[in-house]
């Protein structure tokens, strides 16, 4: 086990290596710097300013000082767009917020997705199954993008129950739009997924056996069924929360909730260099870290697997 | 269920009896199986109405997408209405833009892109996995991690980078998401090639000699065609959901031209002003694609994937 998680280690720091430098190179190729304005700087200016954010130095000794600095001490430097933020900065005002409603999103996509398989797959063709099957394949047109204005349209044109933007510090009525907006497609799939797993476990032989011996089913259930179900989704789940990472950027710039997502895209549209090399290294590290976690636990619950 | 089977028992020999019975072939198999899935059937219906509604949309529409209703501009919320006096059958935008035009511009990139998009994931996806999965080995265990370093990386912000450094189009879209969504495409290739390629007929091939290319190309891609076509289908609308996604931040298509998610997102944006047609019609296209296209590929998969059945 100890040896399985060293060489995915192992595998996960190359490969945010080699995103990293992939995206600093293609950043410098893209015509234009940062400080290209309708009005050119004169040149001494210009060298000022590239010598103060050491951008005169061989690319590779900027890509070595960079990495060095965000290995060392967090530190992702400046933002090229906005002279006084840095890239900490917005890591620090925005992280909180999406970790925040990613957190629940993902509690929420988890519990009720796999309930609702789990239901439909006991109830296996009844009203219960299929109205878990349609409510699938709806979560699974309604991406966020989609969602998120329905939702608004809804909860707060029609209904007014709640905001329709904002954080406030993160108040539960700011929450909860964003919430289901972002979980509902992942719920969909989550529990598409324990359905099926779930249908395949119950037809096999030592549920049978547990049957034949007069276990009650709810024991069948919680004891014998439910592990074996969950291996396909935990699988899903290193998908689905990259999914929650790039959704980050719908909810924030749709319901205004101002965590990282809208500083990412932001920096796209601004081309600002550093900010979006930080969120990329950043979000990157995250995937592999919990692609990383996903795989542990996956070994872990999955007693055929090998190290 | 028992009287079911008789008659099916039944049916069978009357059919038996009066007809010489004619071998059938696995793609009619696939296509009988296919015919008889209701929601794969409407779906395929669907699909081709919206596909008649991006191709002939043009030739009724009374505006072009790019042209401004000077009448209309500035008062959208009560002038531009769906209403068919004023050739706005789908009402305007909040320009004054005929929504009518527009959804079928956008219609028709969203689905070219889409089309494109799956082509060139399953081109690449079936040729890397049947490579990775025929040849084996050392080879296979290279190409294979590297999907998977790939499907580790966030390749949202890759395409995002992309279209930052070399500005937006529509090219580097279908470039950008053809790339990255091969990957699902290859492990499910080489899965199948794994399991073909000891099979009689490719033994035959490498007993006369035929060189491991052509192997690959001329007997285990044809084999894999009824998998390929499934997921393909199936990736078809991944490939919309994913344009729609990044033109919905607005960095896709470039206006004049629109796509369903830009489109949603100018409805979104505008539809606390009572414009709610502005929301209604893209997403009403957007929606009833994809839901056709999951569908009809789910029935596909019933009707090809043997695994499934």
């Amino acid at each position: 086990m100890f040896n399985y998680i060293l060489r995915r280690i192992g595998v996960a720091i190359p490969t945010l290596l080699v995103l990293a430098t992939i995206s600093f190179y293609l950043m410098y190729t893209a015509p234009g710097g940062p400080f290209t304005s309708e009005r050119p700087l004169p040149p001494e200016v210009m060298a000022n300013l590239e010598a103060k954010y050491g951008l005169d130095k061989p690319l590779y000794q900027q890509l070595g000082i960079y990495l060095w600095n965000v290995v060392t001490d967090f530190d992702f430097g400046p933002s090229f767009r906005f002279k006084d933020r840095t890239v900490n900065d917005l890591i620090e005002t925005g992280f909180p917020v999406t970790l925040t409603y990613g957190f629940w999103a993902f509690i929420f996509a988890v519990v009720i997705g796999v309930s609702l398989g789990a239901i439909a797959a006991i109830k296996h063709n009844t009203a219960a199954d299929y109205a878990a099957v349609s409510t699938a394949i709806v979560g699974q047109v309604l991406p966020n993008f989609v969602l998120a204005p329905i939702l608004v349209l809804v909860f707060v044109l029609w209904l007014g129950w709640l905001p329709g933007g904002g954080w406030q510090g993160g108040q539960w009525q700011y929450i909860i739009l964003p919430v289901i907006a972002l979980g509902t497609s992942f719920l969909a799939s989550i529990a598409r997924i324990t359905r099926s797993s779930m249908l395949e476990v119950l037809n096999s032989n030592y549920i049978r056996t547990a049957k034949a011996k007069g276990m009650p089913f709810r024991y069948i259930i919680w004891r014998h069924a439910l592990k074996p179900t969950m291996l396909p989704v935990v699988s899903y789940l290193g998908p689905a929360f990259v999914g929650m990472i790039t959704g980050s950027f719908i909810i924030d710039s749709y319901f205004a909730t101002g965590g990282i997502g809208v500083h990412f895209i932001n920096g796209a549209l601004n081309r600002d260099y550093s900010v979006i090399m930080g969120f990329t290294i950043l979000l990157g590290g995250l995937t592999i870290l919990f692609n990383l976690v996903v795989d542990i636990l996956y070994a872990w619950i999955d007693p055929k697997i090998r190290y | 269920m028992l009287t079911h089977t008789n008659k099916k028992v039944s049916e069978l020999a009357e059919n038996m009896a009066s007809e010489t019975v004619s071998g059938r072939s696995l793609w009619q198999d696939a296509f009988h199986r296919f015919t008889r899935n209701k929601m794969a059937m409407a779906g395929l219906v669907v699909l081709g109405l919206i596909f008649l509604f991006a191709l002939t949309g043009p030739f009724i529409a009374a505006w072009s997408y790019d042209d401004i209703d000077w009448a209309v501009m500035g008062n959208a919320a009560e002038l531009g209405q769906p209403s068919f006096e004023t050739g706005h059958y789908f009402g305007t935008d909040d320009l004054g833009r005929d929504l009518f035009a527009r959804t079928v511009q956008g219609s028709q990139i969203s689905l070219m892109v889409g089309i494109i998009g799956a082509f060139i994931a399953m081109v690449i996806g079936t040729l890397y996995g049947a490579i990775a999965g025929y040849y084996g080995g050392r080879l296979d265990n290279a190409m294979m991690r590297l999907v998977d370093i790939l499907m580790s990386f966030p390749y949202m912000l890759f395409l995002i980078i992309l279209l930052v450094i070399f500005g937006r189009s529509i090219f580097l879209i279908f470039v950008g998401i053809g790339i990255v969504s091969w990957l699902d495409m290859a492990r499910i290739v080489r899965g199948q090639t794994l399991s073909i390629k000891h099979k009689e007929f490719v033994e035959a091939a490498i007993a006369s000699g035929v060189r491991p290319m052509i192997i690959v190309l001329r007997h285990i891609v044809p084999n894999l065609l009824g998998i390929v076509v499934v997921y393909a289908t199936l990736l078809v609308p991944q490939m919309i959901l994913t344009e729609s996604f990044i033109s919905f931040l607005g960095l896709g298509v470039q206006e004049p031209q629109t796509s369903w998610g830009a489109l949603i997102s100018e409805g979104a944006g505008t539809m606390r002003y009572g414009t709610l047609w502005q929301l209604a019609f893209p997403l009403f296209f957007f929606i009833a694609t994809l839901l056709s296209f999951f569908f009809v590929g789910d029935g596909l998969r019933d009707a090809l994937d043997p695994k499934d059945r």
